[in-house]
């Protein structure tokens, strides 16, 4: 059976060489040959699962060893995949959303002459994702690391033509190299102190190993998962990267990709663990940025922005949970694949009204959309109720025990934690009634002589559909019996906490509120009319507009002292390096000039040369001897 | 008439003296690669001289394709039946050694020879010459260039389709000359080999002036290191009385045992090893282009017909060098300690003098003719390593250089102006703009010679100088990665001069391929990255051949 796992790599693998060097042969079928590949690769993900579940909980982690790049003394680089219970979760995650975005992304780019490519994208990035967490060693997922930011790069500026998309995928490129450096230095630290990559070796040593090295190496897989996963202070990216087609942004920027931060902290958890520190800076981290993003999405009338600030603030959960240690991760990953349901579905919904708008994305131009779309209304209203935690759906299981984690967490960090995490529940469920009633709710805010707003072919519907019913129903399977927690726990171990208040007070308080938020979204966006044009705001407001002036930030402190950085690196190295440089260049180039004369062509000169070197051949041999 | 009845004389004895006479014992099987290439190479001729003409191209490609797969197909069945490891031995009378060095190298030659065919066989990118389809080679080459036999030819539309098997007739000299065991065979193979190389590259059909001239020039400085080679012989067999590279190896470890009478005044003078080593060394080191033996190689790459300097380029080094880690590990290893210095001058100034005299070339075939000598000085690195290790990392290189040379010089071939294939590198500017993947598949092919890593180019570098460093030849490292870096220059210099610059007006052409060299291409790309992201299977296979049988 483990000789499979590597099929799941290869299957999408296979899609993105055929479809990107194919050619135009493949314009027609290219498409259903890279959706095809996806449900290939989720149908051996499925067949795998069930293989793993006949098998008791220790011995469901599999290993399947491909081959070893140039072992040097210490330094083996194997390729090799690991699928335990965690990469299983992933695993199905990703080809199973993986494979609904494709079948959605038939319909959504119909008339897209490029569309061959975007699917040939689609399938590499698949192939990175699945690497990425397949991986049995550090080295090896930080080649699908780098490959899923290099289909996300491809992927936001996949409408290259527009000055935007290109200036976005630079910028989330350039924002992601920082984190990249932080999980190379990672791997580097790793190596000097364990000598290995493999997670097995590393993971184990971590109890033998120094705090301050353990330390080090964490902030080090803090800052990679931060640019990853759109975290505070990486998180700038995140908005602008809603200039790719909105299928791009449910898949990478929702629902799989942005979520690799938090598979790296779970993996770690050894490492986490041993290093109470790093593990502090990673619950600021979350704390800091589910605020952050969920008070971006209240101020955002871009659809896909208000989106893209819920989902770095759901992410913020995700982190503070795995900051948490053993109580958290099992918690961190339930809402990632909660969330994965939701916020595709939710991204596919907002897709689907662009379908039918004209692509138009700001919210102030659209308004009483459920009559024209009432599949999108539904599956985008049942996605919705999940988000915001509403009883019974996924979201309000998996959210609710980060809550109840962050205050076991205990002593005055525990009620900062939950009181932000609460308060982050009611801030997105503000956010997201907002979305909810601009878009579906009040009076139509677009022209009924330009735009005709229709309901999507069923090929984009029935996605969304299957997305809905994961949302309902996701959360409330995982915590029968905890079910989920249960089938994780041999992998990131799981403590019960102990909430200082019960977890009735927690679910009551959730509960409270969500109602609030819900209220006093309905009170200001509800109630009375929502202007087609957005009014001046306070200064909160303003500022959230301009992503809470991040961007203004980094130009200040970043671009321009790394413009004056450069400048004067720049005349340093005119002066000094390039003097060395281009003196060594030209004498190189002036002896080539000279020994090329010995060149020249006639058989003769050759010839004196060959006798020549002869000669000397010989005496250095006998000189050899005498000497 | 009483001479003729001496003569019939000795015939009657020696047939009416059985036993006396003993036939030579030969084991065909394991000679089979060999015999089957030279025995296709004899039909090919009989092909020649009574198929008709319109047949023969066909029949002739047909031919050397089955034949090469044939034998390639021996030599792994005698490498499963454990002829490279633990049956290997010395076959035909002490002439021939069967072991994994012999069998890796004879395996690699058959593969490459097997794509050099189907560059040979390209007749779509020379224009239709009067509604013909024609290869690279001569119309008609006994026919003085430019004169009115020349027209004619063109005109018939002939083809010299003798090039297959006068192609056979080398790969049968190349594959004896690594596995050869005594200096005679050596001498013999190493003529057999080069003369068909000779005659080959006198054939281009464009440019036959130059063509010509590379031909002679390679000619005259062959037979002139031949005279050397064949010196040393003489003065080795004057000091060990044998020819066999057991014998010697025995005499120079031992000392003589039996003074032959004849011999008795030079043998076991060291004097004679000496000077008779260091000659066969250099004719050796003549035919893997080494400083200061290498002067033919770029005016000789240059002339030759583009697929002939590919073959040339990638088979020659592969079964000289071959010879030379035979030579110098199996006759040669009592005297490692005079050897390794001198070849360690060698080495330097080969890895330099290619690096540094590539530099200012500005046509393509002599870059990459400078490219290969430079080349040549990273292998003597692991020639010198003295090592098994040394050795397997010398295989693994060699099989991965000629693949990326091979796949190198078929895209030259490509590369197409009104005057035929267009050499000049300013030409080249612009050609990542024009045609991407022709461009991008050189560039794979440049970052592999500069060694870059995910290449096979690297994988190999890495070896050799691995072992090199391991074997306390750590200056020579040194020495070899600052020659690398000077290569880099102007490998990228290629690669920016296709991808960064503009193209020009008048730039040439990309002609479109048939399937043939498309394959040679895509075989040479899919070696140089699979033996660059997964080279362990490879050295590892590598590692097994690395054993000389003495």
């Amino acid at each position: 059976m483990e000789n499979l796992i590597a099929l799941l790599v290869a299957a999408p693998l296979v899609g993105a060489a055929l479809l990107l060097c194919g050619g135009k042969r493949l314009d027609r079928t290219g498409h259903w040959i890279g959706t095809l590949l996806a449900v290939a690769s989720f149908a051996v993900g499925v067949a795998l699962f069930a293989d793993m579940l006949g098998r008791s909980a220790d011995h469901r982690a599999m290993h399947q060893y491909l081959f070893s790049w140039i072992p040097v003394g210490g330094f083996r680089a194997d390729v090799a995949f690991q699928l335990d219970q965690l990469s299983m979760t992933f695993v199905l995650l990703i080809t199973g959303v993986g494979s609904l975005i494709h079948i959605y992304s038939i319909g959504y780019m119909e008339h897209d002459e490029r569309r061959r490519r975007f699917f040939g994208y689609l399938n590499l990035f698949l192939a990175a994702m699945l690497l990425l967490v397949l991986a049995d060693n550090y080295l090896l997922l930080y080649v699908g690391w780098e490959g899923v930011g290099l289909a996300s790069y491809l992927l936001i500026g996949f409408w290259q033509h527009k000055p935007s998309a290109a200036t976005a995928a630079k910028k989330a490129f350039l924002v992601n190299r920082v984190g990249d450096m932080g999980l190379s230095i990672a791997i580097m630290l790793m190596f000097t102190t364990f000598g290995t990559f493999a997670f097995g070796p590393v993971l184990a040593a971590t109890g033998a190993t120094s705090e301050g090295k353990l330390t080090a190496i964490g902030l080090m897989l803090l800052l990679a998962a931060c640019g990853k996963s759109a975290q505070v202070p990486l998180q700038s990216w995140l908005g602008d990267a809603m200039e790719g087609p909105t299928p791009v942004s449910a898949l990478i920027h929702a629902a799989t990709m942005v979520t690799a931060g938090v598979y790296l902290i779970t993996r770690s958890g050894a490492v986490f663990n041993a290093a109470p520190d790093a593990q502090l800076a990673v619950v600021v981290v979350g704390a800091v940025t589910l605020l952050y993003g969920a008070i971006v999405g209240c101020a955002k009338d871009d659809i896909k922005k208000a989106l893209a600030g819920s989902t770095m603030s759901q992410i913020g959960y995700m982190v503070l949970a795995a900051g948490l240690g053993p109580i958290g991760y099992a918690f961190a990953i339930m809402h990632l694949v909660t969330h994965g349901f939701f916020k595709a579905g939710l991204f596919l919904g907002a897709g689907s009204v662009m379908h039918g708008m004209n692509d138009e994305v700001d919210m102030r131009k659209y308004g009483g959309l459920r009559k024209y779309m009432p599949v999108t209304f539904l599956t985008f209203g049942l996605g919705y109720l999940a988000i915001i935690g509403f009883p019974g759906l996924s979201g309000f299981f998996s959210k609710d025990k980060i809550i109840e984690a962050a205050f076991a967490k205990g002593g005055t960090e525990g009620w900062i934690l939950g009181g932000a995490a609460l308060l982050g529940a009611a801030v997105t469920a503000f956010y997201m009634t907002r979305v909810m009633l601009m878009t579906f709710f009040g009076e139509k805010r677009w022209d009924p002589k330009e735009t005709h707003p229709h309901e999507s072919p069923k090929i984009m519907t029935v996605p969304m559909i299957v997305l809905a019913v994961g949302s309902v129903f996701a959360g409330g399977l995982f915590s029968i019996n905890e079910s989920f927690v249960t089938w994780l726990e041999p992998v990131t171990s799981f403590a019960h906490g102990h909430s200082p208040v019960s977890a009735t007070t927690v679910t009551a308080s959730t509960i409270v509120v969500l109602l609030l938020g819900v209220g006093t979204a309905w009170l200001m966006y509800g109630r009375k009319p929502v202007p087609a044009l957005a009014p001046r705001g306070s200064l909160l407001t303003r500022a959230a507009r301009r992503d809470l002036l991040q961007d203004d930030f980094n130009d200040l402190v970043f671009v321009r002292g790394g413009t004056h950085l450069t400048t004067t690196l720049v005349q340093l190295d005119r002066s000094l390096v390039d003097g060395a440089v281009n003196g060594t260049a030209a004498s190189m180039g002036g002896l080539s000039s000279l020994l090329r004369r010995l060149q020249t062509g006639f058989v003769r000169s050759y010839a004196v040369q060959m006798l020549g070197g002869a000669a000397v051949l010989v005496a250095a041999t006998l000189l050899m001897r005498g000497v | 008439m009483s001479s003729v009845a001496s003569v019939h004389s000795l015939w009657t004895v020696a047939a009416g003296a059985p036993g006396k006479i003993p036939g030579p014992h030969i084991e065909y099987a394991q000679l089979s690669p060999t015999l089957i290439v030279l025995g296709a190479a004899v039909i090919g001729v009989l092909i020649e001289a009574f198929v008709p003409r319109a047949a023969r191209y066909y029949s002739q490609l047909l031919l050397s394709l089955v034949a090469l797969a044939a034998a390639f197909a021996a030599v792994i069945g005698l490498a499963a039946g454990g002829f490279g490891s633990s049956k290997a031995h010395i076959a035909a009378m002490g002439a021939i050694a069967v072991d994994g060095p012999a069998l890796f190298l004879q395996g690699t030659i058959l593969l490459v020879s097997l794509i050099a065919v189907f560059t040979f066989a390209e007749r779509r990118l020379d224009p239709a010459a009067h509604g013909k389809r024609v290869d690279s080679f001569a119309a008609e080459a006994a026919a003085v260039p430019g004169g009115a036999a020349e027209q004619a030819a063109v005109k018939a539309g002939f083809t010299t389709t003798e090039v297959f098997p006068i192609l056979l007739f080398a790969v049968g000299g190349m594959l004896v000359f690594p596995a050869a065991n005594d200096l005679l065979t050596l001498f013999v193979a190493l003529e057999v080999f080069s003369l068909p190389l000779y005659i080959l590259c006198a054939l281009a059909r464009r440019q036959r002036l130059l063509s010509q001239e590379a031909a002679v020039k390679y000619f005259l400085l062959g037979a002139f290191s031949s005279a050397f080679l064949l010196f040393g012989v003489a003065l080795l067999y004057g000091y060990a009385g044998t020819v066999t590279y057991a014998g010697i190896a025995e005499v120079v470890s031992d000392g003589a045992k039996q003074i032959d009478p004849a011999l008795a005044g030079t043998m076991g003078n060291d004097a004679l090893l000496l000077i008779g080593g260091a000659l066969v060394l250099m004719g050796l080191l003549f035919k893997v282009g080494a400083v200061p033996f290498h002067m033919w190689t770029p005016d000789v790459y240059q002339g030759a017909p583009t697929p002939v300097t590919g073959f040339m380029a990638a088979a020659t080094k592969v079964a000289a060098f071959g010879a030379l880690l035979r030579l110098l590990y199996v006759v040669l290893p009592g005297l490692r300690w005079d050897w390794r210095p001198v070849l360690w001058g060698v080495a330097i100034l080969t890895m330099l003098g290619g690096a540094v005299v590539a530099i200012t070339q500005t046509d393509i075939k002599r870059l990459l003719a400078y490219s290969s000598i430079a080349h040549a000085g990273f292998i003597l690195a692991g020639v010198i390593a003295t090592s098994e290790d040394g050795v397997s990392s010398v295989l693994f290189y060699l099989g991965a250089y000629s693949f990326v040379t091979l796949g190198a010089f078929a895209v030259v071939t490509l590369v197409r102006d009104a005057g035929g294939e267009a050499t000049q590198l300013s030409k080249w500017a612009g050609l990542g703009r024009r045609s991407p993947l022709v461009a991008a598949v050189f560039a794979v092919f440049l970052l592999a010679f500069a060694g870059i890593p995910l290449t096979s180019g690297f994988a190999g570098k890495f070896a050799v100088f691995k072992a090199a460093a391991q074997s306390g030849a750590g200056w020579l490292v040194v020495v070899g990665v600052i020659s690398s870096a000077i290569a880099a220059f102007f490998y990228i210099r290629v690669i920016v001069l296709m991808f960064f610059n503009e193209p020009k007006a008048d730039g040439p052409t990309v002609a479109v391929p048939s399937p043939l060299t498309t394959t040679a291409i895509a075989i040479g790309v899919t070696a140089t990255l699979v033996l660059g992201l997964a080279p362990q299977y490879f050295l590892d296979l590598a590692g097994q051949a690395g054993v000389f049988v003495r």
